[in-house]
């Protein structure tokens, strides 16, 4: 029995797969070295993201021993990049579960269901689409922002932010898990468990949500740059997170108002958010093809 | 025989009453500028389409029922929209420094907003059921209408532009990667265009600007006078899709190329440029299309981050600056003409899907 190769799970090679990819393999290593960043930021930055430092105002990068430079308050710019990666990731990665979590259950229930329910439940998700994203966004952020939620005082800063991009995240995301449902749906292996009598919620647990997992996550790892740009860009336009609190958008915001005369202030923070966004798309990129190996 | 006499008048009455429809709408339209030649232009044009396309039966019933949906969809995200704003916190009169109660009840009764809601809801419908938005409550005088006309012109241009210009690179692009698969020039164009897709246009533009116009001093940086303004905005808009449609593109091609049809026609010794250009091309734009549709909207209601980078007078600026002020007429009327370019250009998209796909029906 000994020249059987030892089977593989699908799981298994896909994991071989993206293994040998190797600019997803360094995204993913860089993606982990942000989120510890993120995570660690308190102890990793020189200064707090607020702390001003009113003698050096606008000083160049490497120099008063600031590395990357101070802004126009005299704030150390690593400091605030590298609280700003805190903030921009939560957004990224805590709306991105949220509006995946909404999605697939409201997609799941609606490609199970079908019929009439189904087109109902798909024509509100049409109607939410075709709202402008940017009006929606700034409507939903606008009132819930003054909903305190958390008591985190980072956290609350971004309450407003993190349900808006949620509420425009899960729609694409729940239209994309109703089409997988449905292609599952009529596949034999449901039939016949339909046929041994098994409950619905199992069946939609153990057999279908398995099965169309790998679409999700892949979703997931696209939801989360563009939950980061979206954020960048309501920042840049100045309806995003308020001062004193920093993200990467904030950041390259203040920067551009000066880009002319003190480039740090900009390129410093670009550089932070144009490297993840590749990241995180370089990681989707290879992980899509790992998991789907057909295209 | 019943049946096809029923099927036919049905045909019949809803082709009059998409006619009654247009003709309301010519009509009410030509109050804003539009020429009244233009309109009956617009028109008589229409009923032509609907004439050649109700030669395919089916076809006018499903433009028929596609239209209802659309005026149902337009009229739910009115109403969203309207409750929605009543729901933020401040009002289009709250100033830094506040209004003696007196005036700002005089003001609001001015507009209508001392009624209850209910009662506000229903006028606006009425309202805008005959394409009368509104005016402005913070550009005082300016019908929301007018302003709509004037400012749309400008990112319709700029949006237009982009949308060409991101199927002139994107389409070529993608060809070429697909026909070097697994190349050097393939993963240089790809790494192009992912950069493309993950860079915000706030920085691409900056770039755009530093170099082009601060270094190399090719084109002016802002405004909107002459042709040479538009090319920085146009490319700095035009990326993102080119990006994203030579991605979309090669992925498509990539799976067109492995199909049966391919094979037969390199057997019978088709050139490879001729099948690049009748049998893959044409197969493989069903998923531009499908991206097109939003794409085509989305472009041309304008975008703020342009407008305020080189200051071009769109109206992506006004849809922002409409919400921070609070104005509803115009953050109402804007959301609807973004919802009617929606369903305009996803409509012409389901209509292109049987000219590119014969196999594909429309109203099947």
């Amino acid at each position: 029995m000994n020249h059987l190769k030892k089977s593989s799970s699908l799981w298994q090679d896909s994991l071989k797969r993206l293994k040998k990819n190797n600019a997803s393999v360094i995204s993913f290593y860089f993606i982990v070295f942000i989120c510890l960043i993120a995570i660690f930021a308190p102890l990793l930055s020189p200064f707090a993201f607020d702390k001003q430092h009113i003698d050096f105002i606008l000083s160049s990068p490497n120099q008063n021993g600031f590395l990357f430079g101070t802004d126009s308050l005299g704030r150390d710019l690593l400091s605030r990049i590298i609280y700003g990666s805190r903030m921009s990731m939560a957004v990224g990665i805590i709306t991105a579960l949220i509006s995946m979590l909404v999605g697939t259950v409201y997609g799941g229930v609606s490609g199970w269901i079908g019929g009439r329910v189904d087109a109902f439940m798909m024509r509100v998700v049409d109607i939410l689409i075709s709202i402008p994203s940017l009006v929606l966004l700034i409507l939903v952020k606008v009132v819930f922002d003054s909903v305190s939620l958390f008591e985190d005082p980072e956290l609350k800063a971004l309450t407003g932010m993190l349900l808006a991009l949620s509420v425009v995240g899960w729609v694409t995301l729940a239209r994309i898990v109703r089409g997988q449902v449905l292609q599952v749906k009529s596949l034999t292996y449901i039939e016949a468990s339909k046929a041994l009598g098994i409950p619905s919620y199992l069946i939609l647990l153990k057999h279908i949500l398995p099965n169309i997992l790998g679409p999700i996550i892949v979703l997931l790892t696209f939801q989360i740059p563009s939950n980061i740009l979206t954020e960048s860009f309501l920042s840049f336009i100045g309806l995003g997170l308020q001062p004193p609190y920093s993200s990467w958008g904030v950041l390259a915001a203040d920067g551009w108002r000066s880009m002319r005369h003190y480039p740090h202030l900009i390129i410093f923070p670009s550089i932070a958010l144009g490297v993840t966004m590749l990241a995180f798309n370089l990681f989707g990129d290879g992980l899509r093809d790992a998991l789907d190996p057909k295209s | 025989m019943l049946k096809k006499i029923l099927s036919k008048s049905t045909h019949v009455f809803s082709f009059f009453l998409l006619v009654l429809g247009f003709w309301a709408i010519c009509l009410n339209l030509s109050n804003y500028y539009v020429p009244k030649l233009l309109s009956y232009g617009i028109f008589l044009s229409l009923i032509l389409a609907f004439l050649s396309y109700s030669a395919s039966s089916g076809t006018v019933f499903y433009c028929f029922k596609r239209i209802i949906e659309a005026f149902i969809t337009i009229f739910v995200i009115a109403t969203c929209t309207f409750m929605l704003l009543r729901l933020m916190p401040g009002g289009p009169f709250d100033e830094e420094k506040a209004l003696p109660p007196k005036i700002k009840a005089k003001i609001e009764a001015k507009y209508g907003l001392d009624k209850p809601l209910a009662v506000q809801y229903f006028d606006y419908l009425k309202k805008a059921a005959v394409f009368d938005l509104g005016t402005s409550y913070k550009y005082i005088g300016r019908s929301v209408g007018e302003m709509i006309l004037q400012n749309f012109s400008v990112s319709f241009t700029l949006g237009f532009y982009a949308f060409l210009l991101s199927f002139l690179i994107g389409i070529p692009t993608g060809l070429f990667a697909a026909s070097k698969h697994n190349t050097f020039w393939d993963n240089f164009a790809m790494t192009l265009s992912i950069s493309g897709v993950a860079l915000p246009n706030f920085l691409v533009g900056s770039v755009l600007i530093v170099v082009f116009a601060y270094q190399l001093d090719w084109f002016p940086s802002a405004l909107w006078d002459s042709s040479l303004h538009y090319v920085l905005p146009v490319v700095t808009l035009g990326i993102r899709p080119a990006a994203f449609i030579a991605r979309l593109t090669r992925s498509t091609v990539l799976d067109v190329i492995k199909s049966d049809f391919i094979r037969t026609a390199k057997a019978k010794g088709l050139s490879p440029l001729a099948i690049l250009y009748k049998h893959v091309l044409k197969n493989s734009m069903i998923p531009v299309l499908t991206y097109s549709g939003p794409l085509l909207a989305g472009i041309l209601s304008g975008s703020f981050v342009i407008e305020i980078l080189f200051a071009v007078p769109g109206i992506g600026k006004d849809l922002v600056q409409s919400v921070t002020n609070r104005d509803y007429p115009l953050i109402l009327g804007l959301t609807l003409l973004y919802s009617v370019l929606l369903v305009i250009s996803n409509l012409l998209v389901d209509f292109l899907y049987s000219f590119f796909d014969p196999r594909i029906r429309l109203g099947v």
